[in-house]
């Protein structure tokens, strides 16, 4: 049974596109250039209160400065930092010149930064997926064999999003934005801590890493796609056995490499923070997202009349999923919050300062949307067989999970200079468009059901 | 009062599980199977009522979450504060941070055990009750369903013996009706 991209998806995946590099462009092209045209348009912003984003962060900011004002550990307010020699990224900057220079950075940052999170966001959505498909193949899982060729289409951007994440690191490399301060050497020639860890933190190894990351895992992608497709047309079980032993493998690879990734790729814009479970707090992330998307595109196929020996217990099953890694994020999220909060070691507490002061509402919001929402809604096990509300609460933790991602990059790179304008709608609606497209795309390359799987018939028999 | 029942005994749970369906479909009363381990799905074969346990588990670990956030207001806020830490110790809402695993785990704590307690009140079980099992290797590697006699207890001995039952006997039993 063959599934055939509809026109009708194609054009709204294109013009998604279409509408989502255009918007992107104009947030590349407003971005300024020099920092007399970045006060003015700060200037702007207050005087006029236009910006929905703006006014909204101000406000609050200026509230939370209040509360915290006697706190000792404050560091990251941006209007005070000039004499605050706490840890953050500012601190190269300690004297008012520089802060405009600054304030101009922030804001020439916000399209990239913008572009870097959409980017990130959707190639994790093929990795947590490629995980997943692994850890099923090593497992030798007998429920989820109908779901290999969803979860193969969605691996398929992994390819193309990983391609697009190393070319913004590269350009990042060559000095072209500044999401990444370790790699500025005026940054780091005042800046001891980075000084210190410059033998991981540099540009040459940085994307040596970046390089055998993504060779690794779409050398995965590849074979176990290769093998997955010859399985339907051979009698043994030869393929199944390689494709089982090679996803052991990869699963070894894959949980350092997507560990470093998220220290590489993510906690180091943050150059002087650290958290020791970052990379599983990355994964969590990725996964209930992958989880998610394989859940949905599978109701989306089953609602064209495909896949009809997908029954209500696999839907059950990933909803489980779903509700499982939610929780599995909260829990990563909280240990990690509740223990640099108790602590409050200047270095590290400034992480969630900037956060809380000038984030608040997503930062909070997130947590309601990737926790309370999913747990209500996807507790009940009846509700966990109906469509509908697997669909509901999977928009519900797409989105919130890239607020989660737009919650790690942002602070970093634009600081309080952030809003939803043109560049993170745009740059959102063009990596969804192309993840549509390459998905959908690759769905309709093989047959949905892998017929030759030897545990194909215990998946169709799948009754809980 | 005595009523009859037979005893099919079966040692294999796949072919219990199939029995019970045909059993069922043709319309005989299947008073209780015993088994040495949970059998997936035969409840539903059996066509017992869902069990209502996971709503009382839900408002145990609300109640549990209730107490905890009083205990801890009540302990460390209002009774006695205490600067742990640097950390403001006169507001909850400033504090909470610190209190969540106390009401993660006695929210486990309250769900865990009442739902126990209540599966131990709702199936009559208590501390020397009597076994109520009819063969004791039910709790070894037999299956035992118990079927209540209606007319033709020759067509039910059939049939039964038919579904892959090793062996089945007919039982007075005694006591309530």
């Amino acid at each position: 049974m063959m599934y055939s991209f509809s026109k009708n998806l194609k054009i709204f995946s294109l013009s998604l596109m279409v509408v989502g590099a255009v918007a992107l462009g104009i947030g590349f092209l407003s971005a300024p250039t020099t920092v007399e045209e970045a006060k003015a348009m700060v200037a702007d912003a207050r005087g006029h209160g236009g910006h929905g984003g703006h006014v909204d962060h101000d406000t609050h900011a200026d509230d939370h400065a209040v509360a915290y004002k006697d706190e000792a550990h404050h560091s990251d307010h941006h209007d005070d930092h000039a004499d605050d020699h706490h840890d953050n990224n500012d601190e190269a900057y300690a004297h008012s010149d520089s802060h405009d220079k600054h304030l101009l950075h922030q804001l020439q940052n916000r399209p990239w930064a913008a572009t870097y999170v959409a980017a990130l966001f959707f190639m994790m959505i093929a990795l947590g997926a490629l995980a997943f498909y692994a850890i099923q193949r090593a497992a030798q899982a007998g429920w989820s064999i109908l779901l290999f060729r969803v979860m193969e289409g969605i691996t398929a951007y992994l390819l193309p999003g990983s391609i697009i994440v190393f070319v913004l690191l590269v350009l990042s490399g060559l000095h072209l934005n500044h999401l990444f301060v370790w790699m500025d050497a005026e940054v780091v020639a005042h800046d001891e801590i980075i000084q210190n860890k410059q033998s991981y933190l540099n540009v040459p190894f940085f994307l040596a890493r970046a390089l055998l990351y993504i060779v690794g895992w779409n050398l995965y992608r590849f074979y176990s796609r290769k093998f997955s497709l010859a399985q339907d047309n051979d009698n043994g079980i030869g393929y199944h056995k390689k494709n089982f032993r090679l996803a052991a493998g990869f699963l070894v690879f894959y949980i350092v490499t997507e560990s470093m990734m998220s220290w590489d790729w993510i906690m180091s814009v943050d150059p002087h923070w650290f958290s020791t479970l970052f990379g599983w707090y990355v994964f969590a992330s990725m996964i209930v997202t992958a989880v998610t998307v394989i859940a949905m595109v599978t109701i989306y196929l089953k609602s064209k009349g495909l896949l009809e020996e997908v029954n209500d217990s696999h839907i059950h099953d990933l909803g489980k999923f779903m509700f499982g890694f939610s929780v599995f994020w909260t829990y990563l999220w909280f240990s990690q919050f509740m223990l640099i909060w108790y602590s409050n070691i200047p270095e590290e507490v400034t992480y969630f300062i900037t956060r809380i002061e000038d984030y608040n509402l997503l930062f909070f919001g997130m947590v309601v949307m990737n926790f309370v929402l999913p747990l209500l809604i996807l507790m009940n096990s009846d509700y966990k067989r109906n469509n509908w509300f697997i669909i509901m609460a999977g928009i519900i933790i797409v989105l919130g999970h890239y607020l989660d991602f737009y919650n790690m990059i942002m602070p970093a790179t634009v600081g309080d200079r952030w809003s939803f304008g043109l560049s993170e709608l745009g740059s959102a609606s063009l990596f969804a468009g192309l993840f549509l497209y390459v998905v959908f795309s690759a769905l309709a390359k093989a047959p949905l059901k892998p017929k030759g799987d030897p545990l194909v018939k215990e998946s169709e028999n799948f009754v809980y | 009062m005595s009523s009859k029942v037979i005893h099919a005994i079966y040692d294999d749970d796949d072919v219990l599980l199939h029995a019970v369906k045909d059993v069922k479909a043709a319309n005989h009363h299947i008073e209780e199977v015993f088994t040495p381990f949970p059998v997936h799905g035969l409840d539903k074969a059996m066509g017992l009522a869902p069990t209502r346990i996971a709503i009382a588990s839900f408002m145990f670990g609300c109640l549990g979450l209730s107490i905890a956030i009083w205990l801890t207001n009540y302990i460390m806020i209002e009774d006695w504060p205490q600067n742990i830490g640097g950390k403001p110790s006169f507001s909850y809402l400033e504090n909470v941070p610190a209190f969540v695993p106390v009401l993660f785990e006695m929210t486990i704590f309250f769900a865990a055990h009442l739902m126990v307690i209540t599966f131990y009140l709702r199936s009559r079980l208590w501390p020397f009750k009597k076994a109520e099992n009819p063969m004791p290797s039910t709790t070894d590697d037999k299956f035992l369903m118990e079927v209540a006699v209606g007319d033709n207890e020759k067509k039910l001995v059939y049939l039964l013996k038919k579904t892959g039952a090793i062996e089945v006997k007919v039982h007075e039993k005694k006591g309530e009706s």
